[in-house]
């Protein structure tokens, strides 16, 4: 396959940035979208050009390290992570346009790659329940409904990417926030931090730059891990509780 | 010189306890007084940080990727071991401990594996209390399952992603650290070298990759908690940067390195596709439990399918050799990895691989949907199936998988002593990157079990017995050794800029997989390591003379960072080759041709080599001196491990 590549350059936070068009060919559908990047970047280096930057790591789709807003969509056309995406999910001659995550609270380090640390801030704000090492009861000694521990399972699942920030309109964060918080209101070990928890991770939130939630469920159409927003109604529902009856804050 | 691995004295059920009492404590008031650095934050560094901090100690915890949670102890799929016997099966401590030295062929230490599995039981307690979702079962207890080698259901897990789970579990009470201030982070740095004064380790040179900033850290103790060196195969199941640099830099500072050549290769991975290839992707060996593993009977049939005449499915069921079962009946799909790997190995060399390549086996669920249906086969392993189907662009309730064993994780590191800490005094290696509990060979779902013992239950009795015994003032950070191990760092990687060559990094690192892959692999040969020697010196000359490393050090710049591992692959392959041309036995991991049964199973010879072989670094260009730690085995008796 042959492709034209469309993708965004940028040399640190203060440059202002721009599209560069680079042209692919001899590329495999067997190859990783990555891949591809790999194999573009070994020719720049020949050519004595600055590789693209991108950010990546475990390319098995659960380190939540890569990113890339690929032809409008975070992650590219398939609801995986951008290391899962195949070549073959593109065709001989496409134009594709490769962009960093874009939002406030995500800044540009270089090319391709942001920082997400607000999304660190955002766990250390609460994100965890308060046990130190040691001294904890034996594993089977609250027993848990299957069903419950499987939606707390389903919750915990995220990886942490991004996409659902950088697929909603208003860059809201609201998904990932409620993923942790739905994870360990579930379950008995959250519930003596829960009103504190909800309140502080959504300050957090906020304090970052984050935008607000309107509904539109783009999060999780996107989101690689299939992150419900039934999640983001019950951090409301947590959230609004707290708010209403706690002391905490 | 001799090792001491520090082993209390005494019975192997009272060593750790008797040893806890001994060490000596840090009074609580004075902990605040106490730095310890803590490299990489996987799930023995991030469970190190937070348990250190928790009980006081300031601590600096350090990661190259940008977040603590990201580091690759978040792959592992399939699950940890712990001695519960929940399922009232006949497991018990003494069990792990055995099954765990039988599995490394009789090639770590009874006082550290015995501890290991000891303190397994803690950590599933702790895991849960953190919010971990294990799986449950109906009546809301923890579910289990068997694991690759072990006849007991002793594996907890959480879907296919207990890594993760585990990892967030441990960066949680990291984070809760963080905000309580105890704990401060520094994401997209990496360690560059180790900071030894007056033979002690009194802390680290780091690079900051987003400025390329080279600082100095002062700390009274430094943990490195950074992973296994797969990556030296350049293909392997590890992340793109996991790298052997702060292990390796540690080393040339007098830290020991043991058994490099014990590298596991794991047997059920997606086989490689071109030479595009990046990485290989692990399914997850809770597969085996169900999945049965097989090529076509003969050669003739091999080369239809490979040719696309005709398809698996086609196969009749009296052409299909399910090798594994054939030649291990009591083990079957279970037998350990190495005997999994090697035999996919034999089988794909007789011709009668499946892929185009010939280098593939079936992993087959027909039976098992047969039996189970496809509803309850989803359940357990659906996130793999679309892993699969995702990579390879096929359906596996539909058509076998392929697979082929790729490496995996690697038993040798950094040598420790009981108490973890390496030759270095005040330097610790916890997790993959030291060498220490699983002998030659690992078993499934003990590498999380290990890197949490060693962080949340081990390291922090210690590194206080350590602690203890210095004095609690601040180090200098103005002691000139921080300004040489700095300006150090510095040349080097002016070194590596400066050399502006004709090829990529990656060009290097493939070559130096290959020769790694071909001759120090799965079946080593005397001739084949000699040539690999050779090889792989001959290419670091020619990377030092000709690799290509854009831009400038005061930016963003993955080359560099990749060219500054690639140079630290080069001399660890050299090393792992030497320690493999050293040992004249096959054992676990390590299968030298020449040391056989005759019906090929790997010939220990306990006579010779029931040792560690541990490497002193005695400078540039020079050949390192082994140095031996005899292993004694007062509990177990050797025997030749049998899996039939």
């Amino acid at each position: 396959m042959k492709l034209t590549l469309k993708i965004w350059r940028q040399k640190n936070a203060a440059d202002k940035g721009g599209f560069a068009t680079y042209v692919a060919d001899h590329v495999s559908k067997d190859m990783s979208f990555l891949e591809m990047l790999d194999v573009l970047n070994d020719q720049l280096t020949e050519k004595g050009e600055d590789p693209v930057h991108f950010d990546h790591d475990c390319r098995e789709g659960i380190c939540g390290m890569c990113s890339l807003y690929i032809n409008g969509k975070p992650h590219g056309p398939q609801q995986t992570t951008t290391c899962q995406l195949h070549m073959r999910s593109f065709s001989d001659g496409e134009t594709i346009t490769i962009e960093p995550w874009r939002a406030k609270a995500f800044p540009v380090v270089k090319d391709l790659v942001v920082n997400r640390s607000a999304f660190d801030r955002i766990i250390q704000a609460g994100g965890y329940v308060s046990v130190n090492t040691g001294g904890v009861p034996d594993a089977n000694e609250i027993p848990i409904p299957k069903t419950v521990a499987d939606l707390a399972m389903d919750a915990a699942q995220c990886i942490g990417c991004g996409a659902c920030v950088a697929a909603c309109k208003n860059a809201s964060a609201m998904l990932f926030t409620s993923a942790k918080v739905s994870q360990l209101a579930l379950l008995p070990q959250g519930q003596v931090e829960r009103k504190t928890r909800a309140e502080k991770m959504v300050a957090q939130m906020d304090a970052e730059g984050f935008g607000a939630c309107t509904n539109t469920g783009a999060c999780e159409a996107e989101c690689p891990k299939g992150i419900s927003i039934t999640n983001i109604a019950r951090m409301n529902r947590e959230y609004f509780s707290a708010v209403a009856s706690s002391d905490n804050m | 010189m001799i090792l001491d691995s520090k082993i209390p004295a005494g019975p192997l059920a009272e060593k750790w306890t008797k040893h806890k009492f001994s060490s000596k404590l840090v009074n609580p008031a004075n902990k605040r007084k106490y730095d310890v650095i803590v490299v990489g934050t996987g799930l023995a560094g991030a469970s190190a940080a937070a348990s250190l901090a928790e009980l006081g100690y300031n601590v600096k915890a350090f990661c190259f990727q940008d977040s603590p949670r990201r580091a690759h102890s978040i792959a592992a799929q399939g699950g940890i071991n712990a001695a519960k016997n929940y399922q009232n099966d006949g497991d018990s401590i003494y069990r792990l401990f055995y099954d765990t030295i039988k599995g490394g062929d009789y090639r770590a230490r009874e006082g550290n594996v015995y501890r290991l599995a000891e303190v397994s039981v803690k950590i599933i307690d702790q895991c849960v209390a953190q919010g971990v979702p294990f799986a449950r079962e109906y009546g809301g207890l923890l579910a289990n399952r068997s694991f690759g080698g072990a006849q007991v259901s002793r594996t907890f897990y959480a879907r296919g992603q207990t890594g993760q789970q585990l990892l967030l579990g441990a960066y949680s009470a990291l984070s809760r650290q963080v905000a309580n201030g105890k704990v401060k982070l520094f994401p997209r740095t990496e360690m560059m070298d180790v900071v030894v004064i007056d033979g002690q380790a009194k802390g680290i040179v780091t690079r900051n990759l987003i400025t390329g900033a080279v600082e100095t850290h002062a700390a009274h103790a430094v943990l490195l908690c950074t992973g296994g060196y797969g990556n030296v195969f350049f293909l392997s199941t590890n992340a793109m940067g996991s790298n052997v640099t702060a292990a390796w830099r540690a080393h040339k500072r007098g830290a020991f390195f043991a058994n490099p050549c014990f590298t596991q290769i794991h047997p059920t991975c997606i086989p490689v596709s071109g030479d595009h290839q990046s990485k290989l992707t692990l399914m997850s060996e809770s597969l085996r439990n169900d999945g049965r593993v097989w090529v076509p009977a003969t050669q003739e049939i091999a080369e239809k399918l490979r040719k696309g005449q005709i398809k698996a499915n086609d196969i009749k069921e009296e052409d299909r050799d399910y090798f594994l079962e054939r030649k291990y009946p009591s083990f079957g799909n279970l037998v350990p990895r190495d005997v999994a790997s090697r035999n996919a190995k034999y089988v794909c060399d007789e011709g009668r691989g499946v892929n185009e390549t010939g280098e593939a086996v079936f992993l087959d669920f027909r039976d098992a949907i047969k039996r189970d249906t496809r509803k309850i086969i989803e359940q357990k392993y659906g996130n793999l199936f679309d892993m699969y189907k995702q990579i390879t662009g096929e359906d596996p309730y539909e058509m076998p998988m392929m697979i082929y064993p790729a490496v995996h994780y690697t038993m040798g590191g950094l040598w420790v002593d009981y108490n973890l800490m390496t030759t270095v005094p005040g330097l610790y290696a916890l997790g993959e990157a030291n060498f220490s509990e699983h002998g030659a060979n690992r078993l499934g779902a003990s590498a999380l079990m290990q890197g949490l013992a060693d962080g949340y239950f081990v390291i922090p009795y210690t590194v206080g017995d350590y602690l203890a015994q210095l004095a609690p003032t601040k180090v200098d950070e103005n002691h000139p050794e921080f300004a040489r191990a700095k300006e150090e760092v510095k040349q080097g990687i002016e070194r590596l800029l400066k050399i502006n060559g004709n090829k990529p990094v990656d060009y290097f690192h493939k070559r130096l997989g290959k020769i790694m892959w071909d001759k120090c692999g799965m079946a080593r040969t005397e001739v084949g390591l000699k040539e690999a020697k050779a090889d792989i010196q001959a290419l670091k000359k020619e990377f030092w003379s000709n690799v290509k490393v854009l831009g400038t050090n005061e930016e963003l710049n993955q080359t560099l960072e990749k060219a500054n591992r690639v140079a630290d692959f080069l001399e660890l392959g050299e090393l792992m080759v030497d320690d493999a041309l050293n040992r004249n036995e096959s054992c676990g991991g390590h299968f030298r041709e020449e040391y056989q049964t005759p019906d090929g199973e790997a010939l220990r010879d306990d006579e010779n080599f029931a040792y560690v072989a541990a490497w002193k670094y005695l400078g540039e260009g020079k050949e390192e001196e082994l140095v031996k730690e005899e292993l004694v085995f007062e509990n177990v008796k050797l025997t030749q491990r049998s899996y039939k």
